[in-house]
């Protein structure tokens, strides 16, 4: 009950919850996040794709998988990634999202 | 035929069951379905939402043909989803609105900026919508004998009955049960024909494996397959790869801004909803995505297999007779499938030596025979049970999958245009006053006004060229125009009126000059050579992307900073739970809880 009531006065208050840091910790993770979102797609299934089609993953050569299989997985992995670290930063702020 | 015309008829008595539970009452059921969708649910209906008629029937196929070249639609229509994710989503719930345009007003507190915004929306909608509804005329007359228009009518009265009455709650349960029927669809026979091939069950997995019986991977021998017969290798393109990073990115950032995906998340209740939603809505588009190259590759082998070199056997007169007199001379017949899918014109055979025999062959064949046979690319998924030889009711299941995916993203463009009439324009810029039960009455005869709108561009779009070129417009579109301002209106305070119409306008324009002049216009027949920087008019717009970002943020910078009540809404709508009313940004409509 108490915990509730201190985070009324929280949100009322507003400045209480140091929005500045929070988003700066987001904006880092964000960051990190877009970057290997770009090396599985642009880099792997693109950019490099020559180079790591000398690699061998079962059938396939390495580039044209990840541009046609791999970076979809590594989607799916990011956005449940990026919900877990939002989860736990919010905790950390206090924030009810 | 009986089967398809059992699970059409029975999907669509699912589906108008599902409307008339969930009618909806206020135009916050009716735009947002009371913002209390699952987030696991809103994830199913948004995958519905987004595969679209071509992903379903038309995208293995395309790979099939384009091989490396077609990952650019793989990358492309998932990636996209990581930028909502992390870019817009929870952002544009916590704002609280109904609609894209709705943000855009009163973040830059303009009815100007609201305005381009609608016409953004609306042109990319409209071009996407009629392809849907022609998709829907083209399943009804080829494969259940009835008329084009007839078969378009049909499609618009199933659509009108569940998004007039029930507005976005009851086009969320209509999506979550047609993604049930296309998902089945799509994948039983995948997993069929990936163990005739491979011997694996998992298609992700035999696409990686083996020939069944033979010490070759599949891929390895597609590709010597189709050089022995002198078409391109399957692991390469003859596009630039820079030409293949622009369309990639253009399809990208292109499905971020399509308002019909976005508006999917402010259906949740919550910002982490949204997120949590993003990364459902992508593992069950995934379901089918990373079939798809799978499906494409087997069914290609599989063709050129089965049906190269093989005696012609034509269709109406008796199958097995024929083919067993040929089989007695020592001959290969031509498939079954084959056969009966010549009636439908998806596949053809032009005997151009006259030898009766059935040459597959690509451009640079070293026999030097002409190629004869003709296959349509949706022959990869709708024929793939047959080939797989699976039972007849799995066969016309085909059909109902693909209205199912077809009507499903007519039902998210529906809903973006029906409220970017009855909420942008009525209630939000002409007439201000307006009550929420007017709003909802004006909303249900704008979703009825939209369904007709479609269901005529569907009839005409033959006529309608831009139609056909849904993947260059509708994305290069949104994501030129609508993508930079929703994000640096998220993670740029500075960013003012002045600058977002400029950076809109910068979008929208070049974009459509471009795409309607290489596409359409004069320059339809141009190469490569001629295009800018070797930029395809798929890709355009993620070149004019990073142009209008940039006018953006400098017309911004050259222009007053924007109100203090703005820069605030900024700050609230980065933290969750801190969204308070401003004045300038919410005097329109007040933000939802």
């Amino acid at each position: 009950m108490s915990e509730n009531q201190s985070e009324t006065t929280i949100r009322e208050e507003g400045p209480a919850i140091d929005g500045k840091a929070y988003w700066k910790e987001v904006i880092r993770l964000t960051l990190a996040l877009l970057a290997i979102w770009f090396l599985v797609s642009f880099g792997a299934g693109i950019l490099f794709r020559e180079f790591l089609d000398g690699v061998k993953l079962g059938g396939a050569p390495l580039g044209f998988w990840f541009a046609q299989n791999g970076s979809i997985y590594a989607f799916v992995a990011l956005i449940f990634c990026y919900c877990i670290a939002m989860n736990r930063i919010e905790r950390k702020y206090r924030i009810e999202g | 035929m009986d089967w398809t015309i059992f699970w059409v008829v029975s999907t669509f008595a699912i589906y108008i069951g599902i409307a008339v539970w969930a009618r909806a009452g206020s135009t916050n059921d009716f735009y947002v379905a009371g913002h209390g969708v699952h987030p696991v649910v809103n994830g199913m209906a948004t995958a519905a939402d987004w595969m679209s008629a071509a992903s379903f029937l038309s995208m293995a196929g395309l790979i099939a043909i384009l091989g490396y070249g077609g990952s650019v639609y793989l990358m492309g229509w998932t990636g996209g989803y990581v930028l909502l994710a992390l870019l817009l989503a929870p952002f544009l719930r916590e704002f609280g609105k109904f609609t894209v345009p709705d943000f855009v007003g009163d973040r830059y507190y303009s009815d100007t900026a609201r305005l381009v915004a609608v016409i953004c929306a609306l042109f990319v909608s409209f071009t996407y919508i009629a392809g849907q509804m022609s998709g829907v005329g083209i399943a009804f007359s080829r494969f259940l004998g009835v008329d084009f228009n007839t078969g378009i009518f049909i499609g618009m009265g199933i659509v009108f009955i569940y998004a007039v009455l029930g507005g976005m709650k009851g086009v969320t349960y209509t999506q979550v049960a047609q993604y049930v029927v296309l998902i089945f669809a799509y994948t039983v026979p995948a997993i069929f024909i990936s163990l005739m091939i491979t011997g694996n069950p998992i298609p992700q997995l035999g696409f990686l494996s083996n020939v069944k019986g033979e010490d070759v991977s599949m891929i390895q021998k597609l590709s010597d397959t189709l050089i022995s017969l002198g078409f391109a290798e399957y692991t390469t393109t003859n596009k630039t790869m820079f030409d293949v990073f622009c369309i990639t990115a253009a399809l990208m950032f292109g499905t971020a801004g399509l308002p019909h995906v976005i508006i999917r998340f402010f259906t949740v209740p919550r910002p982490s909803d949204a997120r949590l939603s993003a990364g459902w809505a992508l593992v069950f588009i995934a379901l089918l995505y990373t079939v798809a190259p799978a499906v494409g590759a087997f069914s290609r082998l599989n063709v050129i297999n089965t049906v190269n070199d093989t005696t012609y056997v034509a269709p109406g007169e008796d199958y097995a007779a024929q083919a067993a007199a040929l089989e007695a001379e020592g001959v290969t017949p031509s498939p079954a499938w084959f056969t009966r899918w010549e009636i439908t014109r998806l596949v053809g055979f032009e005997d151009k030596n006259g030898d009766g025999i059935m040459q597959m062959r690509g451009p640079n064949a070293p026999d030097g025979l002409e190629n004869e046979v003709t296959i349509n690319n949706d022959i990869a998924v709708l024929a793939s049970p047959e080939i797989a030889q699976l039972p007849d009711w799995v066969v016309g299941l085909m059909v109902a999958g693909g209205l199912a995916a077809a009507l499903s993203t007519a039902a998210g463009l529906l809903m973006v245009i029906s409220s970017a009439v009855s909420h942008d324009l009525c209630r939000r810029t002409f007439f201000k006053g307006m009550s929420d039960k007017s709003e909802l009455r004006v909303a249900r005869l704008a979703a009825a006004g939209a369904v007709m709108g479609a269901g005529f561009m569907g009839i005409y779009s033959a006529q309608l060229a831009f139609v056909a070129q849904v993947v260059a417009f509708a994305f290069g579109l949104a994501a030129a125009s609508l993508f930079p301002v929703i994000l640096l209106g998220i993670f740029w305070k500075r960013m003012n009126r002045e600058g977002a119409i400029a950076s809109m306008l910068t979008g929208l324009v070049p974009t459509f000059i471009y795409i309607w002049h290489f596409k359409l216009g004069a320059g339809k027949d141009a190469g490569p050579s001629e295009w800018f920087l070797g930029v395809s008019p798929e890709g355009i717009g993620f070149v004019v992307m990073i142009v209008s970002i940039i006018v953006g943020v400098l017309v911004s910078l050259a222009t007053k900073a924007p109100p203090q009540d703005i820069q605030d809404l900024v700050e609230d709508i980065r933290v969750p739970g801190q969204r308070r009313p401003h004045g300038i940004a919410d005097k329109g409509m007040a933000p939802a809880e």
